[in-house]
């Protein structure tokens, strides 16, 4: 089974972010990045497949020249290749624009199965997987807790809203976003990452793959959000925040 | 050319959102001047499609064919790209529910647009909607713009629209039959189904102590255990900490657990993602306790501790225990 996973490079979960000086980003510099959580869980759904039925497993990107230590990563896990297509800009392309860009690598690929995580942590579209599959021509389900593999065709479990689940049946080949916490994350290992340094990563850019930006949306501005409430911030010591809470919520919020 | 909100519906009841992003469609088409309109899907919806045109909407579209009956997205896709050709929107709304996240992407961009997705909010620039959605789990807000079309696109959060602000009307029902065969749907989806019934209702407590990601590992639940029981408060927990297995899923608070809106919700170690607060943000008290003071849980919160839970909760649940005991 050739599976290709998408993975996405983003910044760091405790980074502090910055709005850039033009307003309509952050400040990327020294900024510390990681792979998305959601496409860490479905590239440990790919490594299990292919360790269940054989064959292969492509780690895809797009993203700027340091993404390719997300696909490193990806490769020191277990993935056998790597495609890394080189795009600076991050807002150049939207997500219709980057999926357009991965259908382009792929059309000589020809998998049997695309996985990609459910969201971003940085954009948070969602969407990424969906629009892949529909550029491909593939059928898709979202929101994926478990994955088997039939003759020529998957039984997958998705995930619907307020604790439903339903198994949907789809032909191979198909597009499966992968729903977080599914299964353990895998380590690296020591041998992983050698054999890493090793493994094929193939560099792609837009106008090779003659694929034009031309986004349908952009961000025109970011900002920090505005408070909902009047946040009462308490500080002190541990017990003096903890007196000072609870008489709070005696006789100011009367919920004691 | 008007505003078309994508009405969700199951066993013939709207998605509660459903009714919020048909708000927000109404207000849209206010400040621009463009009429509303809303369509529902399914085998029969004339029903729904009734109850739909109790409100002030110039039109209300009964997408129906026995393909629809059960939610696919090849269906779903196809039928209302169908409509859309036919009414022409200028924008089409849809309530960003799992449901809408499944087809609407796909849909949108055979009309070669992008799904703004997830807005909590929109405002108007020169005529056009610009959308409110969040960037980085919450920590930042962006304005997004069309830069192409119509026809656009764009999903809502719970929460972007009221319900309550609906203006009743009689609107027209429109009964639209796409051409649709069994050989354009490729899923075959199963019958919905529950795990195990839940043993919690987290809906009915009174006080929730809620634990997120900042507790680290399981062995350290016993420090949020103690606050909640000096409470006689209900254990919860934001998504990482269930998919990790440290607390069952029934005990979920957020947009793929359960919706909560207790006297007093206590937040440790959880950041804010908006798949949470969805859930919670009707708590009539929310204290918060990160080590993170940027964190948009704080966004929501009456009461801020930032520092650590390790330090706080520890001290909290003594000074709770010694105010309890008479």
């Amino acid at each position: 089974m050739k599976i290709v996973v998408a993975v996405k490079q983003v910044p760091a979960r405790d980074a502090v972010l910055r709005v850039a000086g033009d307003g309509r980003w952050i400040q990327q510099a020294d900024l510390a990045y990681e792979i998305n959580e959601p496409d860490a869980y479905a590239l440990e759904a790919g490594l299990q497949l292919k360790e269940k039925h054989g064959g292969e497993v492509v780690a895809l990107t797009v993203g700027p020249a340091g993404a390719a230590q997300t696909v490193r990563e990806a490769l020191a896990k277990g993935a056998d290749r790597g495609i890394h297509i080189e795009e600076a800009d991050a807002l150049a392309f939207d997500s219709l624009g980057v999926a357009r860009l991965m259908a382009a690598a792929l059309a000589p690929e020809k998998p049997d199965l695309v996985l990609t995580g459910l969201q971003s942590d940085d954009l948070g579209y969602g969407q990424t997987g969906v629009l892949l599959a529909e550029l491909m021509g593939l059928p898709h389900a979202t929101i994926i807790m478990q994955v088997e593999v039939r003759d020529g065709s998957i039984r997958v479990k998705r995930e619907l809203e307020q604790g439903w689940f339903q198994l949907v049946d789809l032909p191979l080949p198909a597009l499966l976003a992968i729903q977080s916490g599914i299964s353990k994350l895998r380590y690296a290992t020591l041998m992983g990452i050698k054999r890493a340094r090793m493994k094929e990563v193939r560099r792609l850019t837009a106008a090779e793959l003659g694929v034009s930006a031309a986004p349908g949306a952009e961000i025109a501005r970011v900002y920090p959000p505005a408070r909902v409430k009047q946040t009462e911030m308490l500080s002190g010591s541990a017990q003096e925040v903890a007196a000072r809470l609870v008489e709070r919520l005696r006789f100011q919020a009367r919920v004691l | 050319m008007s505003v078309l909100a994508i009405l969700e519906q199951r066993s013939g009841v709207f998605h509660r959102m459903s009714l919020e992003t048909l708000a927000v469609a109404q207000q849209i088409a206010r400040d621009a001047g463009w009429p509303a309109a809303a369509a529902v899907l399914g085998d029969a919806v004339a029903e729904l499609a009734g109850q739909a045109a109790g409100y002030s909407l110039d039109r209300v579209y009964a997408v129906e064919h026995p393909l629809l009956g059960v939610y696919t997205p090849d269906g779903y896709c196809a039928a209302l790209e169908a409509l859309i050709r036919r009414a022409g929107p200028r924008l089409v709304l849809f309530p960003h529910t799992y449901q809408a996240r499944d087809f609407a992407p796909k849909l949108a961009a055979r009309f070669g647009a992008v799904l703004v997705s997830d807005a909590i909010g929109y405002r108007m620039e020169e005529g056009r909607p610009v959308l409110v959605r969040q960037l980085f789990q919450g920590k930042l807000n962006a304005d997004v713009r069309f830069t192409a079309g119509p026809p656009w696109f764009g999903s809502l959060q719970a929460g972007a629209g009221r319900a309550d602000a609906l203006e009743a009307g009689a609107a027209a029902v429109e009964r639209f039959t796409p051409e649709l065969n069994a050989a354009m749907i490729r899923t075959q989806p199963g019958e919905p189904f529950q795990e195990e019934a839940a043993t919690v209702d987290l809906a009915a407590a009174e006080m929730i102590v809620a634990v997120g990601r900042g507790i680290k590992e399981k062995d350290n639940l016993p420090v949020v255990e103690r606050l909640a029981r000096a409470l006689g408060a209900e254990l919860a927990a934001s998504r990482p900490v269930c998919d990790n297995g440290w607390l069952p899923m029934e005990r979920q608070v957020g947009s793929s657990g359960q919706t909560v809106a207790p006297k007093l919700y206590i937040a440790v170690g959880i950041s804010g993602a908006i798949q949470h607060l969805v859930g919670m943000k009707g708590a009539k008290t929310i204290v918060a306790i990160n080590r993170d003071p940027d964190a948009p849980i704080f966004e929501v919160a009456d009461y801020g501790i930032a520092a650590d839970l390790f330090e706080v909760v520890p001290a909290l649940a003594e000074a709770i225990e010694k105010a309890r005991t008479p």
